[in-house]
């Protein structure tokens, strides 16, 4: 499966952006704020949503998108409990508790393809300076490990990941080297596995976020000079097992998500042009006082430097971005039809506007031989003559 | 989405208040219906926090565990929960002695004279009752199992029974053992916001009864956002899950005191729940209230009494002592259960459409049913032995139906029964013409009022009115090899108790 494992892996990986672009989206986040890194949660969302470059160029620049809307006065309703929190912590404690034993232990078992036994599990030291550092540091363990043709267990490996021009660090909880020398991940989560069924829309968020994982996972397989058929395609999601806090585990299948997020992700405009097309001096820098919370920029300028980056909203955005009640306002106040969903505003064609669809149903306005106004006006006459019938 | 519910959506925008979607109610609602709004602690299954319940708005009961990561406090508000709860629940289990293991008795046997009902804020609430009735129904009593080292308190194995019946009840289309407030506010109305936005039972209220001076969309940006100074919601979720602002500034301070054993804070903890509890519990009475106001439609009742069947029929597996609910279905069961809920959304798909104009615009926009004036009636009879009226009727209509020649329709009778007919063509002046093809009586000549006239509205649809499930299946212990054979007789052991459950 290894080609070759000769060539060291590059220093630094080939994620870091031109330096011109670098300075850009600097001046764009605000000289003196250090980058958000974008993890695979984010990627996963914006992925979710290809077309809005408003959210592409603020991730991309590493905007911090929820200081960025306290500013705007539209704040994300976003947070996590403590308490799940500790769960979450305790749990992902426990499964790894054992030097990996315990993760290989399930992986074994739910593969059930007679992979040998673990005599011994590698627990390779991924500790290493700044991002760039992990990363060179996980692609060598890595290696390593693949070479050694044993089972070992990375924990929190680092991975970049090149997006819309940027680089981006995905740290996933751990990633297994099988004996044969390929890889899986692994996504450890706190919500409960009931007699070997989890809630779908949880499970669905986590296949698409390990996708993430193992998209930058081939890209270092790239990089070392093996094939991509490294990194398996069936992710092991590990959950708490009913009401208890004993492990259950179950292999995911994620080529589909695997395919929509590479897709998707090739699809994101890339942020240099999103940037090159914005007015000379537009920055998102909120100028932050001393209490380094507060800031001190008018909302009105920085709502005007949003607007000058395209968004696409659509409800589904309200539980995966910081911005989304911003931009939820600004969709309904230009009374687009995409605010009450995307569904929704399939079916209407190219009326786009909620006036625009009522006029056409009330025969105000539209063109009576385009179908869609044809079906709203007949569905308008329908909804009346039953609505009057019970009135009257 | 039908496109008339779309533009019932648009209009909401347009008008700032939700639109009707219906115009009469299509649930049950029960007299005293039993309310049950939940809270969970964050990132633990089954790990309840509080709950507020009971049949009477004024006076809820506030159940709460102070530190829900301890077992014998979950024990303990079980065992209240269960104690509020079961009498209630078993309060209409007299009477109708011998009811049949089924849905559907054949003889003129009846279900129990009602049923319980109960009420929960929202979708998430009706997973939560199935969670929770998963996790109490294996549980053993100390008098099951007198060496169980942490013995459930004597009822509520029973009520996680109940409450694992009541949980597969709701995925039932159309039933109404367990409905979720949202679910009953969104068939009824359209407002001018998502489906997903429509998940809040604050803002869905917000847009059908708005207060005085603000639009739905004002009132419910405040119900979904409006902080007060310590950033905690004014209008708090409607549960299961708290907001974590609350967790993280309130509730794990108050927890912390709690641990360290400080005087009153039990109170606290109590009188937190209750400012997080109290909004919700309000909101679903509010929501009654809204529902009541509607007519009932004209099946519901037949319905309800398919529910009454249900209730009846577990109340007898109960009595018969029959195991708790297996942890999951084999082949029969679960290929049975499919079957009867295809069966009732097509039955809930027709009724509906039968009880409410409104719906049925909406099945003559998509062409599966349509409207107009008889101008013709020739009566024709049929070729047998013994001549049966067969007449065509021609009809003038603006829906735009495409049955193919021959296809059967269906039209209501003011009975309440259905008269079957056949399509025979589309003439070229834009009528059509039906051929009538039952519900006329025995006689040669068609029963009074069988009969359309010239100058009669009528409206047929394309769906059956009563439509029936599929093939039988097989009995359970003659399950082919092919979906696992028989099932094992075993009744399922009940979750080991570990050390992990408490943390």
């Amino acid at each position: 499966m290894i080609r070759s494992l000769d060539s060291r892996p590059e220093a630094r990986p080939e994620t870091a952006a031109p330096t011109a672009l670098r300075q850009r989206l600097a001046e764009l986040r605000g000289p003196t704020v250090a980058p958000r890194p974008l993890d695979a949660r984010a990627l996963a969302a914006l992925a979710a949503n290809p077309g809005c470059h408003r959210r592409a160029l603020l991730d991309g620049a590493g905007v911090d998108k929820a200081a960025l809307s306290r500013a705007l006065g539209a704040p994300a309703a976003f947070g996590q409990s403590q308490f799940a929190f500790v769960r979450g912590h305790a749990f992902e404690a426990r499964v790894k508790a054992d030097g990996g034993a315990e993760l290989v232990r399930l992986l074994r078992e739910r593969l059930g393809d007679g992979s040998p036994a673990p005599e011994h599990v590698d627990l390779p030291d991924l500790a290493a300076a700044g991002p760039e550092g992990r990363t060179a540091r996980t692609a060598l363990a890595l290696r390593e490990a693949t070479a050694a043709g044993r089972w070992a267990v990375l924990d929190h490996p680092l991975l970049a990941l090149t997006v819309a021009g940027t680089p981006a660090y995905l740290e996933p909880d751990a990633v297994v080297v099988h004996p044969d020398g390929s890889w899986t991940v692994v996504e450890i989560k706190s919500f409960a596995m009931v007699d070997g069924s989890a809630d779908s829309a949880k499970v669905g968020a986590a296949a698409r976020q390990a996708a993430v994982y193992a998209l930058a996972l081939e890209a270092v397989a790239e990089r070392l000079g093996a094939e991509a058929g490294l990194v398996r395609h069936r992710i092991l999601l590990v959950c708490p097992k009913d009401f208890s806090n004993l492990p259950a585990a179950s292999l995911v299948d994620v080529r589909k998500q695997l395919a929509t997020t590479r897709r998707q992700l090739a699809r994101l405009t890339g942020v240099a042009s999103i940037a090159a097309a914005l007015p000379e001096g537009t920055t998102f820098d909120l100028c932050l006082a001393d209490d380094g919370r507060t800031s001190m920029r008018p909302a009105a300028e920085l709502a005007s430097a949003v607007d000058a980056v395209a968004a696409a909203y659509a409800p589904e955005c309200l539980a995966a971005c910081e911005l989304a009640f911003h931009c939820r306002a600004r969709s309904r106040a230009a009374d687009a039809v995409q605010a009450l969903g995307r569904g929704l505003r399939a079916e209407l064609g190219g009326l786009t506007t909620v006036g625009a669809v009522l006029a056409a149903a009330s025969g105000e306005a539209g063109d009576p031989d385009d179908p869609t106004v044809s079906a709203l006006r007949r569905a308008a006459a329908l909804r009346a003559q039953a609505l009057a019938g019970v009135a009257g | 989405m039908s496109l008339i519910t779309t533009l019932a959506r648009l209009e909401a925008v347009r008008d700032g208040r939700a639109r009707p979607l219906a115009t009469v109610r299509h649930r049950h609602l029960a007299e005293k219906p039993f309310v049950f709004v939940p809270l969970t602690t964050a990132g633990e299954a089954g790990a309840p926090l509080g709950a507020m319940v009971g049949t009477d708005p004024d006076t809820p009961r506030l159940l709460v565990v102070p530190q829900p990561r301890d077992r014998d406090l979950r024990s303990a508000f079980l065992a209240e929960l269960a104690e509020a709860m079961l009498p209630y629940i078993e309060s209409y289990a007299e009477g109708a002695e011998y009811a049949e293991d089924t849905e559907n008795t054949s003889g003129s046997e009846e279900p129990c004279a009602d049923a319980p009902q109960l009420l929960v804020p929202s979708a998430a609430g009706v997973e939560y009752v199935r969670l929770l009735g998963r996790s109490m129904r294996f549980r053993r009593t100390a008098e099951q199992d007198p060496d169980a080292p942490h013995p459930a308190p004597p009822r509520v194995p029973l009520l996680g029974r109940w409450l694992t019946h009541f949980g597969e009840r709701a995925r039932v289309p159309g039933s109404s053992l367990l409905p979720a407030m949202t679910q009953l506010l969104g068939r009824h109305w359209a407002t001018g916001q998502s489906v997903l936005e429509d998940q809040h039972l604050g803002a869905l209220l917000a847009w059908i009864d708005p207060p005085h001076g603000l639009t739905g969309a004002e009132a419910a940006a405040r119900a979904e956002r409006e902080r007060d100074r310590d950033g905690l919601l004014v209008h708090p979720p409607a549960g299961p899950a708290t907001d974590p602002v609350f967790d993280n500034k309130r509730l794990a301070p108050a927890i912390a005191r709690y641990d360290q054993g400080r005087t009153g804070a039990e109170r606290e903890i109590h009188d937190l729940l209750e400012t997080q509890l109290r909004p919700t519990w309000d909101a679903v009475w509010r929501g009654v209230g809204l529902l009541r106001a509607l007519p009932e439609g004209a099946h519901v009742a037949d319905r309800w009494k398919r529910d009454r069947w249900s209730y009846t029929a577990h109340r007898d597996r109960l009595r018969a002592g029959e195991p708790p609910q297996p942890k999951q279905d084999d082949a029969v069961t679960a290929a049975r259960k499919l079957g009867a809920r295809e069966t009732a959304q097509a039955q809930l798909d027709a009724q509906e459409a039968l009880d409410d104009p409104l719906v049925m615009a909406g099945r003559r926009l998509a062409g599966e049913a349509f409207e107009g004036e008889v101008t013709a009636v020739v009566m024709e009879y049929s070729q047998a032995k013994v001549p049966r009226p067969r007449p065509l009727v021609t009809v003038r209509t603006g829906d735009a139906p495409h049955p193919a020649e021959g296809a059967r329709l269906h039209r209501a009778l003011p009975g309440g029964k259905s008269q079957s007919a056949e399509f025979v063509a589309h003439e070229a002046d834009g009528t059509l013409t039906v051929r009538l093809t039952g519900g006329m009586g025995r006689g040669k000549v068609p029963e009074a009022g069988s009969v359309p006239e010239p100058g009669d509205t009528v409206c047929w649809t394309l769906f059956e009115h009563a439509p029936r499930g599929g093939p039988e299946l097989p009995d359970p212990d003659r399950t082919p090899w092919t979906h696992g054979g028989p099932p094992a007789a075993a009744a399922e052991a009940p979750d080991p108790v570990t050390a992990e459950d408490l943390l």
